[in-house]
Order: structure tokens, then C-alpha cells, then sequence
């Protein structure tokens, strides 16, 4: 059962992914980015992380789609069936990253370390189990990304909206 | 093998997470719009999550330390702090660069050119 669900939820979300990168219209390209992270939040549901599941489905379905769209919206302009199309060299990109592939597939499937089966799944990872492990030994770098985000929140406020210069 | 008894393994979540990110890779190199870079950016980061989870839920051993059990968990909520934060700022230099140049294709932003 668990097999099927992965194969569907796994090709969905590949599938999206070549679309993003192959749409020509920028929008579908957003929506398809939302459904590939979709896709990817019921793979971690399948991996017993339910509280990831529920990040991955807040954060990047909702919170970066989103953004993703308003920029779009923000920066469009011209024929918006044209808005996406591909450089002079993409070929050289497809060769590659076909090649990047290739090797890291082998590099999976000649590893007999990795070729194990899921045992039972005794110890979590819910929100509880998470928040313990964060607020005792990983402590310094959880307050370290409160601090990245206030930052990053600042600085793309003062980097959209300028810096008032006339003072 | 019909595919009711086939137990997904290890190397097929990862064979998974490799595959989104080459087809980021992809989008990184091919694209000329740079929102739709970004975008493959995201894909590639949360193909790195996949693999984090996946080694957490594959290979553990609760005898190493019970108290470490979860520390792919952790590694990926970090990763999605940073995406986050990088997608905030990279969409705010792209509408500052859209305001100035009236262009969002990454092949016209040649300001470094000598």
C-alpha cells in the first residue's frame, strides 16, 4: 500500500518539477512549483516526519509559492505565454545535469550500504520529539536562524522598499 | 517482482531526491527569466531535504545515541529556514532590479561585464 502511495506521490512530484523548468508560462511554472513541494510533503509523511510534512506544506506550498507569484505579478511585462523560456545554452545545461544525474545514480546503486529496507519506526518526529532535540542540543544554531530570519526579514524590507534618502 | 511486494528501500528515495535535483540543475542553467531560477533553486534545496530525511529514516541506529535520533529532522528544518530566508531577499534584489533595469532576463544583467 505504503509502496503505492510512494510511486504516485513520488512521479507526481517530478513530474511538476520538469514542469517548472519546462513550462514556457511563468505562472504555471508557480503552480506547478506548489504541487511538486506537495508532492514531497506526503514522501516525509511516508518517512514518519509528520512535523516536516506540516513545515514543508506551510512554508514552501504556501509561503514561497506564494512570494513566488507576487513577484511575478510584481516584475511581469510582455507576452506572458513567452515569459519563460530558455537561454542560448541550454543545452550545455541539459548535458549537464544528465550527467550530474548519471553519476549520482550510480553512485546510489553500486553503494550496497545503502540498499537497506525500512525497519518499525519506534522514536518520532513529531513537533514534540523535534522541539525537545531543538531547545537542548541544537540550541546555539535554532537561535542562530531566528536571528538569520529577522535579517533576512529586515533586509528584504529595506532592499523592496529603498532607503528614504532625502534626510 | 510485481509491485505490491516491492518495499521501497533507501536508494529509491534518494534515486528521487536526485532526480528533482538535476531537474533544478537543469532550470538553473536553461532558464533566462530569473524568478524561474530561483524557483529551481527551491527544487534543488528541497531535494536535499529529501535526502536528509531519508538517511534519518533509513539508517539509524539507537544504539550510536537515542538522544540524536532526529538530527536529519533538524538538518532539514534549517535547510527550510534558509530557503525561506533566501527566497525573501532574492525576490526583494529581483524587484529592485526590475525597478531599475525594467528587465527580469538574467541574460541582460551584464553590469559586471567589462
Amino acid at each position: 500500500m505504503s509502496t503505492i502511495v510512494f510511486f504516485i506521490f513520488a512521479i507526481l512530484s517530478i513530474a511538476a518539477a520538469w514542469s517548472v523548468v519546462t513550462s514556457k508560462n511563468i505562472v504555471h511554472s508557480a503552480l506547478y512549483l506548489a504541487l511538486s513541494f506537495s508532492g514531497v510533503a506526503v514522501l516525509y509523511i511516508l518517512m514518519n516526519a509528520d512535523f516536516l510534512a506540516a513545515v514543508q506544506l506551510l512554508i514552501y506550498t504556501a509561503a514561497v509559492s506564494l512570494m513566488v507569484v507576487f513577484a511575478v505579478m510584481l516584475t511581469l511585462r510582455g507576452d506572458i505565454c513567452e515569459s519563460n523560456t530558455e537561454n542560448r545554452s541550454w543545452l550545455a545545461g541539459a548535458l549537464v545535469s544528465g550527467s550530474v544525474f548519471v553519476i549520482i545514480a550510480l553512485v546510489i546503486l553500486t553503494n550496497p550500504d545503502w540498499r537497506v529496507l525500512a525497519e518499525p519506526w519506534t522514536s518520532g518526529g513529531s513537533a514534540e520529539d523535534l522541539s525537545l532535540l531543538l531547545l537542548s542540543r541544537f540550541m546555539i544554531p535554532f537561535e542562530a536562524a531566528a536571528v538569520l530570519l529577522t535579517v533576512a526579514l529586515v533586509g528584504a524590507v529595506i532592499l523592496a522598499k529603498g532607503v528614504n534618502e532625502s534626510k | 517482482m510485481s509491485l505490491a511486494n516491492f518495499s521501497v528501500g533507501l536508494s529509491t528515495y534518494l534515486l528521487v531526491g536526485a532526480m528533482l535535483f538535476c531537474i533544478g540543475l537543469y532550470g538553473v542553467f536553461a532558464k533566462r527569466n530569473i524568478i524561474a531560477v530561483l524557483m529551481s533553486i527551491e527544487l534543488m534545496l528541497n531535494a536535499v531535504n529529501i535526502n536528509f530525511v531519508a538517511f534519518n529514516r533509513f539508517i539509524w541506529n539507537e544504539k550510536i545515541d537515542i538522544h540524536y535520533v532526529l538530527t536529519g529532522h533538524v538538518a532539514a528544518l534549517f535547510v527550510i529556514v534558509v530557503a525561506a530566508a533566501e527566497v525573501a531577499v532574492g525576490l526583494a534584489l529581483i524587484i529592485t532590479i526590475y525597478r531599475n533595469r525594467q528587465s527580469t532576463n538574467v541574460d541582460e544583467l551584464t553590469w559586471l561585464k567589462w
